[in-house]
């Protein structure tokens, strides 16, 4: 299992990686895996604000439906278009091409709450 | 939790296998070694094996095991002939049903019945109040039983490999012993995937060889993931899902299993419980229905999801549901995260099996 040290996590199973003054957010490694192979990924409307933990995406697999959660409060402001017809993005490539949607963060300093690499790690092996 | 949790012979086998484990029906069970899409289409394509050991075995023997038989089940067991097999149900007193269940004729006055694993020990007190009349007996051989499913096209080309019978003279829903992979077995031509295949029956500490040689034979191993959106493409009710101990069968697609014409327990209860609601299928352009989504009709809710998922050969969402009676008639959608999709009713098989 593949845990970069250049995000921050949730409990949720969500990464963060501040670009450009935006944060980047996708599902982890250990997420894509334990979903199993993802047909369908519901994008939000770019424009929408949202509150930390509230549901902004949807995540499908074969097995089950999962929501994705705001890490920290902020405006969507992009999504993934790849998604729409490579779902299989999700599995292949978690932290890079298949990462969710982009935020314009309300404070970026709400990213120093979530958790390291190291600290995902040692939650996700104890899940 | 995992410490109390009930193993088969080949517990330990999946997870060298690096299967993906999961608590079923009381059991550690490997729910994908792959992936489900890829187990599923291993099993529409070619061959795959799965480990059903969970499930229980019900031998019933003596002069009465017929009489037995067709109290206690809803299909004819009388048209069984030694070596044949029918798919069935226990009904309960209310006219619901206890079960779902195969029932193969083994012999003149022995017949052999698998049940749900989750029903295990239910079946086996239902049917043990209800044998008491009869001159026959019932023995639970599931402890001590390995059952394994080899399903798909190239099935029988699989398992002939290794077995002593010539498998292209049985039919459909045929039994009868064989050696496999050296270990003495029952096998049926029956499954729950919608495919041609087998399953195989054998003591415990047989099927860990016959496991072993399947693999080395070209069959693919599958989860219970995948075995769950086979038979759900296939529009087969799972237990606990579409059927339940409070649903009348008769008002589902699967009514051919009740025959009016002959005396079964709950008879009656069955015979004039009113159909409030039916089974139906659905079928969804956009959208990936699941269990517990609601059925709309006009906005109005009408009813439940019991099975849904996407198919991984139409690539589209399908799913069985409980819809309020007459609903069915007209148009339905399906309400997934505040969203609603239209939902076509269609009658399964969702794919064309054959």
């Amino acid at each position: 299992m593949n845990y970069p040290t250049d995000v921050r996590y949730t409990k949720s199973h969500e990464w963060v990686r501040l670009e450009d003054g935006l944060a980047v957010v996708g599902i982890t490694d250990y997420a894509q895996d334990a979903l199993g192979d993802v047909v369908f990924v519901e994008l939000p409307v770019p424009g929408k604000k949202y509150a930390a933990g509230e549901a902004v995406a949807a995540v499908e697999s074969v097995k089950t439906a999962s929501d994705i959660y705001a890490p920290i409060a902020g405006e969507v402001v992009q999504v993934n278009p790849g998604l729409e017809e490579a779902p299989e993005l999700l599995n292949q490539s978690p932290y890079a091409e298949g990462w969710i949607f982009k935020l314009r963060p309300d404070n970026v300093a709400d990213l120093e709450a979530l958790m390291d690499a190291a600290a995902y790690q040692a939650f996700a092996e104890s899940q | 939790m995992l410490g109390e949790m009930k193993t088969t012979p080949l517990t330990s086998t999946h997870q060298g296998l690096g299967a993906k484990m999961a608590p079923f029906a009381g059991y550690l069970m490997p729910i994908q070694y792959s992936s489900i899409t890829a187990e599923h289409l291993a099993v529409r394509e070619g061959a795959g094996v799965f480990d059903v050991s969970h499930m229980g075995e019900f031998w019933v023997r003596g002069a009465q095991a017929l009489d037995f038989l067709q109290y206690a089940t809803l299909n004819d067991a009388a048209k069984l002939k030694v070596g044949r097999a029918q798919y069935s149900m226990l009904p309960n007193e209310q006219g619901g049903v206890v079960d779902d269940i195969y029932v193969y004729r083994t012999g003149d006055q022995e017949y052999l019945v698998v049940v749900n694993a989750s029903n295990i020990e239910k079946d086996w007190n239902h049917l043990q109040s209800l044998v008491e009349a009869f001159e026959a007996d019932l023995e639970d051989a599931s402890e001590h039983t390995g059952l394994l499913a080899v399903q798909g096209p190239k099935a029988a080309q699989v398992l002939q490999t290794l077995c002593d019978v010539d498998l292209s003279s049985k039919k459909k829903n045929d039994t009868f012993t064989a050696t496999v992979a050296g270990k003495p077995a029952r096998l049926a031509r029956t499954g729950y995937t919608g495919e041609d295949g087998f399953e195989v029956f054998t003591e415990a500490g047989d099927i860990k060889a016959v496991w072993d040689a399947l693999l080395g034979a070209g069959a693919i191993p599958c989860g219970l993931g995948a075995r769950d959106t086979l038979r759900l493409e296939a529009g087969f009710p799972l237990y606990g899902h579409e059927l339940t101990d409070e649903t009348n069968p008769r008002c589902t697609p699967f009514s051919w299993v009740v025959k009016e014409y002959k005396e079964f327990y709950g008879k009656a209860a069955m015979l004039g419980g009113e159909c409030g609601q039916v089974l139906v299928g659905l079928l969804l352009e956009q959208g990936i229905p699941r269990e517990g989504y609601p059925v709309l009709a006009g906005g109005e809710a009408v009813g439940r999801v019991t099975s849904g998922t996407i198919s991984p050969l139409l690539k589209k969402g399908i799913a069985l549901a409980y819809v309020r009676s007459g609903a069915e008639a007209g148009s339905l959608e399906v309400e997934i995260r505040g969203k609603t999709y239209p939902a076509q009713v269609v009658s399964p098989p969702f794919v064309g099996l054959k």
